[in-house]
């Protein structure tokens, strides 16, 4: 699996040869350090770590400093790994190397974006889970427009399965948005048009997998 | 890099030179490009400007509203859309608001717009 670390931008529009509108997400990915590489011998895996984004120098302390300075990089902000890491143009990946886009990703290439979704706070059944409500608000029915219903039988099992869906706190989860296509790539900006939408904000980190 | 920088593409900034300035309330000619199977052909589409929206983004679009047979047909055209070939305003029109949804409502002599001059 390849990748790299990048930032979500936001949404916009381009068209395709049929003359008709794609909406797309906007990611300024790369450039990406590599700052470890994990291999079999010593750490029991295949992996390689990449770190995006300059930290200030007022947050920079002693172990995140001696940390880079294996790799003779400036401190990061983001650090991901990606496991078994595989680039077929550049064979030979080595410590403090900087990978950009176009070393990575090809236009109409697919891809994974990886990020924590907007955070949704408690919410009711009908949004968690999709459920329908009650259906009707006459004939009846009183203040239960957007209830569960019922949520099992009585003295028999006298409990609640486990894994009943019911309200509670959406969103603010690490999600994968598998299959996106590329649209387009700006090499010299580090951008990369991908179809379709992204999880969560903008400015949130997100990882581009391959 | 900023959202707005984005949404505004490069290549758009230099295509809106190439069309007149229009508004709503302005009757305009749209050459509009269209495809059946592989062949194409050139539609031309002739109607007052009844809104435009999104204005200086790359997602900019504009509605026409033409009568057409005593019954009235509305487009909602992308104005970056490499379909649209060419757009010429045909006359100016004196209206006092951005949206004319109000020329829905209305026939004949009332659904006039006087002419800029």
């Amino acid at each position: 699996m390849s990748g790299l670390i990048g930032k979500k931008i936001g949404m916009t529009s381009l068209f395709d040869d049929m003359g008709r509108i794609r909406p797309c997400t906007v990611i300024e990915a790369g450039p990406c350090t590599i700052t470890q590489i994990k291999d079999q011998s010593k750490d029991g895996y295949d992996a390689i770590q990449l770190s995006y984004d300059d930290l200030s120098k007022k947050k920079i302390n002693m172990s995140t400093s001696g940390h880079f300075k294996k790799s003779n990089s400036e401190p990061k902000k983001k650090i991901v790994e990606f496991k078994n890491f595989r680039n077929k143009e550049l064979k030979l990946l080595k410590l403090g190397m900087e990978l950009k886009l176009n070393d990575v990703f090809r236009e109409n290439d697919f891809l994974d974006v990886k990020s924590i979704s907007k955070g949704k706070g408690f919410q009711g059944v009908v949004k968690r889970h999709n459920f329908s409500g009650v259906g009707e608000s006459t004939h009846g029915q009183h203040n239960r427009l957007r209830a569960p219903g019922s949520i099992g039988a009585g003295s028999t099992p006298s409990r609640v399965f486990k894994g009943m869906r019911m309200g509670g706190r959406m969103g603010g989860k690490s999600i994968k948005q598998q299959n996106l296509k590329i649209l387009k790539i700006n090499d010299d900006e580090n951008l990369v048009y991908v179809s379709g939408s992204v999880p969560g904000y903008r400015n949130s980190y997100v990882i581009l997998e391959k | 890099m900023s959202l707005e920088k984005i949404q505004m593409d490069k290549e758009n900034v230099e295509k809106r030179k190439n069309f007149p300035d229009f508004k709503s309330g302005d009757i305009i000619n749209v050459h509009v490009k269209i495809r059946e199977g592989n062949k194409e052909r050139i539609q031309q589409f002739q109607g007052t400007v009844i809104q435009r929206k999104s204005i200086r983004t790359n997602g900019e679009t504009f509605t026409i509203r033409k009568i057409s047979d005593s019954i009235a047909v509305e487009k909602i055209l992308p104005l970056f859309s490499p379909n649209i070939e060419k757009i010429d305003v045909i006359r100016k029109g004196k209206v006092r608001r951005a949206r004319l949804f109000y020329l829905r409502k209305r026939k004949g002599k009332q659904a006039k717009i006087k002419q800029k001059i």
